[in-house]
């Protein structure tokens, strides 16, 4: 008996691609709920990061009448409390997990499957953002109640967020996915990924509004992707931002993460040429 | 006691002469704490180019605070992480047995058998910054306010000590706890900026619940003239609560223990 798959038809593609990736995403929140009480510390320890700066920024607004540049102590508050709401989705495979895998010997086993294991990692964080966002709701209403933010949202900012939050999310995982593929070829990729992270957080919008950098630092930001990662979802929900800043911002997210699926795509097919295995 | 003051420099010893074979990460370490040093640097200047003071603290006395969150966050990383993390490693694997049966005091055994001689370089850069930020104040320094400062610094290393001692007891209840070590970085961060910024009842936590305003602010509060005797005495008071309490902690959370090894 000979077995030979016929060739599969594009309908039956999708499909059977959509079914990966609804039971993927259903096993991480099963996972994920498991240990919520340990999601819940790690949410408590994420949270204080925004707190911080919140505080830190709305004492200087109260100091200078109100606001700095532009934003007042309500819309910090706003600002804030969104940002973790977006941290969360922006969690991804880390090069560091790219390290222990290459040295556990998994990267060995995923070869072996039949998809490029990009679709596990995405399929995987995404379903375990359902959890982390369903467990942050509580934290952000208690952080609402303290810190009374304003917002300014209208129906079509909701869903613009809620497209918003998955393009970040893209962006980086594609991002983190490149600077993962350096662990094949060195073991010691921590300069470029702490180099990365530290031009992220300063360019992103993830240590302060956009607004309150210098102007050159705007300008620089505008041609990189991480403010599509943090500044602009967070932006789009606290309600600042025009319906022409709102297509402009999507058309961005679609155009970096298009260039990272090509350069992963890329360097991915010279990495696993390179690649040789470790593990038992 | 001499015989575990000996016990615990041989351990150390030991644990540095480990970590001297790694000599790269030696390099690792200090792009790290660069790196660290530029974010927070950028900060404190994005803050004063919006305002002059921020809550009664000019930039250098801000810097200050900074610099002594960076010391102390380099002996937490080198000497006090490392162990306790080992400490919940061990709980939860059932390795703990081992240490257990050694004839020597519990405590001190599991407090002194990591060391992280590269994140030193931490305690450098913080005492650098510390030193750049002196530099800076309009007041003088005098010996008796540097004296002080040692003096509370010591206690707060001590506190924060305790506190993590106290976390990591929690391991013999809750066994995953794996997630304790990010939480306690997350709130150390709030060391970076004095206490007084915060609303009350975050102050009170990181007061009373985790003792990040006795470890630097107070300590801080000393060389900008700010220190009153109250706050030294409940330093000193508290510090003795937590040392008493961890100790209990500690000898509870051993009965506790049935080990889990196979």
């Amino acid at each position: 008996m000979t077995l030979s798959n016929p060739p599969m038809r594009e309908e039956s593609r999708v499909r059977s691609m959509t079914d990966f990736y609804l039971t993927m995403m259903r096993t991480a929140i099963q996972t994920q709920f498991q240990y919520r009480a340990a999601t819940y510390m790690y949410l408590a320890g994420m949270v204080a990061e925004p707190v911080i700066y919140l505080v830190v920024w709305t004492t200087i607004a109260r100091s200078q009448g109100g606001q700095v540049a532009g934003i007042t102590t309500g819309g910090f508050a706003a600002y804030y409390i969104v940002w973790t709401l977006v941290r969360n989705m922006n969690i991804t495979f880390t090069p560091y997990g790219w390290e222990w895998r290459i040295r556990e010997g998994m990267l060995s086993g995923q070869l072996l499957r039949p998809l490029h294991p990009i679709h596990y990692d995405i399929a995987e964080f995404a379903g375990g953002k359902v959890i982390w966002v369903l467990l942050y709701l509580p934290i952000a209403l208690g952080l609402t109640l303290v810190f009374r933010p304003t917002f300014n949202v209208t129906p079509l900012d909701v869903a613009v967020f809620f497209v918003a939050i998955w393009g970040a999310y893209l962006i980086r995982t594609m991002s983190l996915w490149l600077l993962g593929m350096v662990t094949i070829w060195t073991t010691r990729g921590s300069a470029i990924f702490q180099t990365y992270m530290m031009a992220e957080l300063l360019l992103s919008g993830r240590l302060v509004p956009l607004q309150l950098m210098p102007t050159w630092a705007q300008s620089l930001a505008d041609w990189l992707p991480f403010k599509w990662t943090f500044f602009f979802p967070i932006e789009v929900l606290v309600g600042h931002l025009s319906a022409a800043s709102l297509v402009v911002g999507i058309g961005m997210q679609t155009l970096w993460t298009g260039i990272g699926a090509g350069l992963v795509w890329l360097f991915w097919r010279a990495s696993v040429k390179h690649y040789s295995a470790v593990g038992n | 006691m001499f015989q575990s003051v000996g016990v615990a420099w041989l351990y150390l010893r030991v644990g540095a002469m480990n970590e001297l074979q790694y000599r790269a990460n030696f390099a690792v370490a200090l792009f790290q704490s660069l790196l660290a040093l530029v974010v927070a640097l950028v900060v404190l200047r994005l803050v004063y180019s919006h305002t002059a003071e921020l809550n009664g603290w000019s930039e250098p006395e801000l810097l200050c605070v900074l610099g002594i969150q960076i010391l102390l966050g380099g002996v937490i990383s080198a000497a006090i992480q490392p162990n306790m993390v080992r400490l919940l490693d061990e709980i939860r694997d059932g390795k703990l047995d081992f240490a257990l049966m050694k004839p020597y005091d519990s405590q001190l055994l599991v407090s002194v058998r990591e060391i992280r001689i590269w994140q030193t370089v931490d305690i450098i850069a913080g005492v650098i910054v510390l030193g750049v930020a002196v530099g800076r104040l309009h007041a003088r320094v005098g010996l008796g306010e540097w004296l002080a400062f040692v003096a509370l610094v010591v206690l707060g290393a001590l506190m924060i000590y305790c506190f993590w001692l106290i976390l990591a007891t929690g391991a013999f209840w809750i066994v995953r706890m794996d997630f304790v070590a990010e939480l306690f970085e997350g709130v150390y961060q709030t060391g970076r900026w004095p206490i007084s910024i915060y609303p009350d009842w975050l102050r009170y936590t990181l007061t009373f619940l985790v003792p990040i305003a006795f470890a630097i602010t107070v300590p801080a509060e000393a060389l900008t003239s700010r220190l009153q005797l109250g706050s030294v005495l409940a330093s000193v008071g508290f510090a003795v609560l937590l040392v008493a309490f961890s100790r209990w902690f500690w000898r509870t959370g051993l009965r506790h223990y049935s080990g889990a090894s196979a």
